[in-house]
């Protein structure tokens, strides 16, 4: 027995060590910022849906998010209809939008890609999808020689021309590969990136809305769980009481 | 209150003179003899089979609202990939069915190696149980074969780029290999042929082998008695009605215990299910959420992680071999190290079954081939370029366990035999 408990531990340290994705990894270029964490905080994640509207939605779709699926993060039908329908006419209607997909090859060079589930497809060893887009919308910079007129350090030679720039202003690469602020835009820095976390939080609550409810629907089945252990145990015990 | 227990003891009469509803009853059952020491490790049978009745009831659920369909819709996204979508939000409860197929796929695997490694530490493959043994191998070949044609069906760029590299290996086939593979993919690249074909595959033909295989690995386990932790046959000593004096009736002994074992299991897969549903991008690749594009390969398509342990077998051999390709050579060795598993019971020539009873030889092998397939799944889920601590490379040390992979069974007549084991005792201990 505690030859097999050995064993047991060293399985399971060798599974802690195929589980923690910590260690160096090759791709150490990209360094990401840690994103600010809004969730279950309904008035940043409405700022986020807000920014989202006026505007990703103009070339990006969300098409598996319907628009009153945002009564999760506490707007109302009407909230919704007033201040942020303008492709749909209805509630129920998912996120699309009027552009193309071949125009939108035309403009960009590839069509700008539906955003729903894009918070948990960037997550990666170097952090979480929601860090990748963090970094990412804060690192456009002027690039002369892009079709746009902006690159990006995160995603280098990125489509997509810098959308928040008259917010954030220009930024220029250093010899020293490091950002600056070259002229400054509407917003402060330390406003841009508030913007930007809500934004990144609203993309990253969109990519599961029903994680919140998940999580506390869990906690009740394991409590559950561990009542019907008590149950189970003792009805083991009582069986087993003549097995000698 | 007796005349209804009347009229069921009538009915049960009916049926018994008609079906061997009592009888089947009582040998699996009520009357089949387990041995009382089981431990831990003999719990993960019942789980596989919980599991197993898990993933089909929330499977059928799932083809209810799934379209196995690659064409894309108005917003550019696969059909495929956007009902998955569709039954995460709009499906009510769509999210916890289909999220404990996801985890039930891992859940899955978990188990069945944890119930094999009980099979290596008890010897239970050993003689009379060598059917047992290969029936539930090949149950194990099954599994990955669903694994397989499943993780296509949400149709991301991982499942997409997987399939497409899994099943360009029989390309690499001498003679009929090209043929081959485009007959597997029913297109030149992976596509809706495909989608649809492993759709079929997933949910009715391999589920159908699957139960019978069970079915088999049942019989023959009931029909020569469970093993037990001492390696030791209970049925050599009996009492006068026939019944091993070491055994208990599965029922209720055992049913009440695996009910225990089903809590603590389900404890677990909650955790992860609700908790880390993507099991930090092992369960639910991060990759998987851009849907599957045939122009964008990915800068690196690892298998899911059940996989990868074979996966770095394949990719260890790099030299080619009577002028055919390494790669074929590769494919070789990932369909050898599962194959061997099926000789084990011959393999082994210990004296006893019991890793209690075996010498430090047995220890020492054993231990270092579980840490070996550990590092092997690592490595198998990084790129080949990998190296540990940024400073030891893992392609050589692949290379190094998946030999010794091979060498573990092959030697094995070897050392099993010199191996200086301890006698057996008479009748089973209780620990």
């Amino acid at each position: 027995m505690k030859k097999s408990l050995i064993l047991v531990l060293s399985f399971l340290s060798f599974l802690s060590f195929l589980l923690v994705p910590t260690f160096a990894f090759a791709n150490a270029e990209l360094h990401l910022d840690k994103a600010p964490d809004r969730s279950g905080d309904n008035a940043a994640l409405q700022r986020g849906a807000k920014t989202f509207v006026n505007y990703c939605l103009n070339c990006h779709s969300a098409s598996y998010m319907r628009y009153n699926r945002l009564s999760d993060i506490g707007l109302s039908d009407g909230q919704i209809k007033d201040n942020l329908l303008f492709t749909a006419d209805k509630v129920g209607e998912p996120m699309k939008v009027a552009l193309q997909r071949a125009d939108g090859r035309v403009f960009f060079g590839a069509a700008p890609p539906d955003l729903t589930v894009i918070a948990r497809a960037r997550g990666s060893e170097s952090g979480s999808g929601a860090d990748w887009l963090y970094t990412y919308l804060r690192s456009f910079y002027r690039d002369s020689e892009r079709p746009t007129g902006w690159n990006n350090t995160v995603f280098p030679n990125v489509g997509m021309p810098h959308v928040f720039w008259e917010l954030q202003g220009d930024q220029v690469l250093s010899e020293h590969h490091a950002l600056e602020l070259t002229s400054p835009g509407k917003l402060s820095a330390p406003e841009y990136d508030a913007m930007v976390g809500d934004l990144v939080g609203y993309l990253n609550y969109m990519g599961e809305p029903g994680a919140e409810a998940r999580k506390r629907l869990g906690v009740f089945v394991l409590l559950g769980l561990f009542l019907l252990f008590i149950l189970t145990y003792a009805l083991k015990r009582e069986y087993w009481k003549d097995v000698h | 209150m007796n005349t209804i227990n009347d009229g069921l003891k009538s009915v049960l009469g009916w049926v018994d003179a008609r079906f061997p509803l009592t009888s089947n009853w009582k040998s699996h059952v009520s009357e089949y003899y387990a041995p009382k020491n089981f431990n831990f490790w003999y719990f993960f049978g019942s789980l596989a089979m919980l599991v197993l009745v898990i993933q089909i009831v929330t499977g059928i659920l799932l083809v209810m609202h799934f379209k196995p369909d690659a064409t894309l819709n108005a917003s550019g996204v696969p059909i495929a990939f956007a009902s998955v979508e569709y039954i995460m939000r709009d499906v009510p409860w769509g999210w916890l069915v289909r999220y404990m197929h996801s985890t039930g796929a891992s859940a899955f695997f978990v188990v069945i190696y944890l119930h094999m490694f009980r099979g290596f530490l008890y010897g239970s493959y050993r003689k009379p149980r060598e059917l047992v043994w290969i029936f539930g191998m090949l149950i194990f070949l099954c599994l990955m074969a669903e694994a397989f044609f499943g993780y296509l069906l949400p149709w991301g760029q991982m499942s997409y780029w997987g399939a497409q590299v899994i099943v360009n290996l029989f390309s690499a086939i001498p003679v009929i290999g090209p043929d081959l593979s485009l007959w597997i993919r029913g297109d030149y690249v992976v596509g809706d042929a495909t989608l649809n074909r492993f759709f079929a595959f997933h949910v009715i033909a391999v589920p159908l082998v699957l139960l019978g295989l069970v079915s088999a690995h049942l019989l023959a386990l009931h029909e020569v008695g469970s093993n037990n932790p001492d390696g030791i046959e209970i049925k050599k000593k009996k009492d006068a009605n026939g019944i091993p004096l070491d055994g208990i009736a599965f029922h209720p002994y055992y049913t009440v215990k695996d009910i225990v074992g089903c809590v603590v299991f389900l404890a677990v897969f909650s955790i992860v299910l609700f908790f880390m549903p993507e099991g930090g991008g092992y369960f639910l690749e991060y990759n998987n959420f851009f849907p599957a594009d045939p122009l964008q390969t990915p800068p690196h398509i690892a298998p899911v992680w059940y996989f990868t342990p074979y996966y770095s077998i394949l990719r260890a051999v790099t030299y080619p071999l009577f002028g055919i390709d390494a790669k074929f050579w590769g494919v070789a060795a990932m369909g050898a190290s599962t194959m061997i598993l099926l000789l084990l019971p011959w393999l082994d020539r210990s004296p006893v079954k019991s890793i209690r009873y075996r010498g430090p030889i047995t220890k020492w092998m054993l231990s270092l081939f579980i840490i070996g397939f550990f590092i092997l799944g690592f490595l198998g889920t990084k790129p080949p370029s990998y190296e540990f601590f940024g400073m030891i490379p893992g392609a050589p040390i692949a290379q190094v366990f998946s030999l010794y992979y091979f060498l573990f069974f092959l030697t094995m007549p070897v050392w099993s035999s010199l191996d200086r084991c301890k006698p057996e005792p008479d009748r089973v201990t209780s620990k």
